[in-house]
């Protein structure tokens, strides 16, 4: 299988700090990547550097090459906007915009002028809104502020408006750590509906959670990629000691 | 054990009561105010008092209406509180972007507090100063600049704390989609923040156009309605000075009425600007 992203010989540095070490993956569409490791050790600096997120915080310097489908995100000739219109973003809290529920879905639509009418902007944000799982709680108040709703409900609010741009991406920052179990639930069982479309890479710290959703694994320490490989061969027959010791909860 | 709690209650009582004390004192003292107004005022508001400007002899008792100060008000407050909003959204959003919490962001700040705090005579001194300077005489247009002056700080540090409050993960919210910078700054930031800005300039209004001592020298008095921004104008705070400074009872009441005239204008704005707020506030984030 063609991977869809290639990360190669990635560094990130924040001011002096090395943040990211010498990183170099191949994400493989159609599957769930998950990425695990202790705290501070680089899993959200490099899910900001796949939709160059990275540059939005002062004084980091990013070197190496990041290809999407084959093409570097971070060359000259690349438009931002279009690099994360490709990538859906869900965070680790549910961040509405300010408007309705249904405009929050309808925003991105809008500004990449992806519909030429109302009736079929109308017609989208319900499918995603059902995609998301979210439509039969909403169906009859969309209107209302995006705020009204629960936070599991604003994070699949959050997950419909993403997936409304149709990305070939989807990034989880830790994206149920802030739900009920019932919400995160949801969420992930739509992330598994949504795999064959999309390629999902997650960040999570829950083991658990980690083996219901990887067909990938990524493990990292201290900036580097420690081991890498299907979820399979990394979670039963881990080959370097670090990772042994995470998943036996040691540290 | 049971005692503590006792005790929490009682502090608890205290301190309910001190705040509901508090509040009904200054509930109180704006009643008296208010009706103080409406006693001494309601009266001689008559249709002439609000359509009509001096005739010969008003400041005597006789015919004639303040339409000159109502006017001149409007047009004076109306102006400075523009141009200051002009001014200080772009004041505020640089102090928010570039200074942040910095050591030279919170001098801005400090600086911006202590003007706010200043006597508004001392603006009017000081753009008295600057006009003579330039040979300018009192004006619709002395007189809008210096309330412009006045009304910046307090409008500059509102917006601060306005744009301070703005969650910053709903920025990088509207990023992650493929926003523009402008699509964001329409699109979030300004509905986000609409709000509060409305708050933000009807506080400065309110003050500004309520302020007697900063445009008694730089906009003078007459009897006209405004019609040049070069010459002087009237204004509804000096209108209750001068009617309020004679012996004669009936133009004393007017004074009143006048007083009466510009609390209206400002509880009308400020209503207005209530319901729209609360309108705008739907969606906001919280
Ligand atoms: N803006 C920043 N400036 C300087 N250093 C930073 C910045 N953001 C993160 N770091 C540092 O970079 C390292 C990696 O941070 P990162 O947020 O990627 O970790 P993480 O793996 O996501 O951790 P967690 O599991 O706690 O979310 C940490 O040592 C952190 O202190
Ligand atoms: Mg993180």
């Amino acid at each position: 299988m063609q991977p869809h992203i290639q990360v190669k010989n990635l560094n990130v540095h924040y001011g002096r700090t090395h943040v990211l070490k010498d990183i170099n993956l191949e994400i493989l569409p159609q599957q769930i990547t998950v990425i695990m490791g202790p705290s501070g050790c680089g899993k959200t600096t490099l899910l900001k550097t796949l939709n160059r997120f990275i540059e939005l915080v002062d004084g980091t310097r990013v070197t190496g090459q990041i290809l999407l489908d084959g093409q570097d995100i971070y060359s000259n000739d690349v438009d931002v906007t279009e690099v994360r219109k490709r990538i859906g973003l869900l965070a680790q809290r549910p961040q509405p915009l300010p408007m309705s529920i249904a405009a929050n879905v309808a925003y991105g639509m809008q500004i990449h002028r992806m519909k030429s009418n109302r009736q079929e902007v109308r017609k989208s944000v319900q499918h995603y809104l059902e995609v998301a799982g979210l439509w039969e709680e909403v169906s009859h108040r969309l209107n209302d502020p995006a705020t009204s709703l629960s936070t599991g409900q604003q994070q699949r609010l959050c997950l419909a408006r993403g997936l409304a741009i149709e990305p070939e991406i989807i990034l989880g920052d830790e994206p149920t750590s802030a739900l009920d179990p019932i919400s995160s639930q949801h969420i992930e069982k739509r992330l598994l509906t949504l795999k064959d479309t999309y390629t999902t890479i997650i960040v999570t710290h829950t083991l658990r959670q980690a083996k219901r959703l990887a067909d990938q694994v990524i493990f990292m320490y201290l900036g580097e990629v420690i081991e890498a490989g299907p979820a399979d061969a990394v979670f039963n027959h881990p080959k370097v000691e670090r990772t042994q010791q995470y998943l036996a909860g040691l540290f | 054990m049971k005692k503590k709690i006792h005790r929490r209650y009682l502090a608890e009582f205290v301190a309910r009561v001190l705040m509901i004390g508090s509040f009904a004192l200054v509930a109180l003292i704006l009643g008296l105010i208010l009706w103080t107004l409406i006693q001494k005022g309601l009266p001689s508001l008559t249709w002439e008092m609000v359509s009509q400007t001096p005739k010969g002899g008003f400041y005597l008792g006789k015919e004639g209406g303040i339409l000159n100060a109502i006017l001149g008000s409007l047009y004076m407050a109306g102006g400075g509180t523009l141009i200051a909003l002009i001014f200080s959204l772009p004041i505020a959003i640089y102090l928010n972007t570039y200074l942040g919490s910095s050591r030279w962001g919170n001098y801005v700040r400090l600086v911006l507090d202590i003007l706010w705090g200043i006597p508004s005579i001392v603006y009017g001194a000081f753009g008295f100063i600057i006009m003579l300077s330039m040979g300018m005489r009192a004006s619709l247009l002395g007189g809008t600049i210096t309330l412009t002056l006045l009304a910046l700080p307090i409008m500059t540090r509102a917006m601060d704390e306005v744009i301070r409050r703005m969650p910053t993960d709903l920025s990088e919210a509207a990023l992650a989609l493929g926003s523009t910078r402008l699509e964001i700054a329409l699109r979030v930031t300004l509905p986000q923040m609409l709000p509060g800005i409305l708050t933000a300039v009807l506080l400065a209004f309110g003050r500004v156009i309520g302020d007697a001592a900063s445009v008694l020298f730089t906009a003078g008095y007459t009897d006209n309605i405004p019609t040049t921004l070069f010459r002087p104008v009237a204004s509804l705070p000096l209108a209750v000075f001068f009617q309020l400074g004679t012996p004669f009872p009936e133009v004393q009441q007017r004074a009143y009425a006048s007083a009466l005239i510009l609390t209206i204008l400002v509880l009308i704005l400020s209503i207005g600007s209530r319901l729209i707020s609360s309108r705008l506030n739907k969606y906001t984030i919280k």
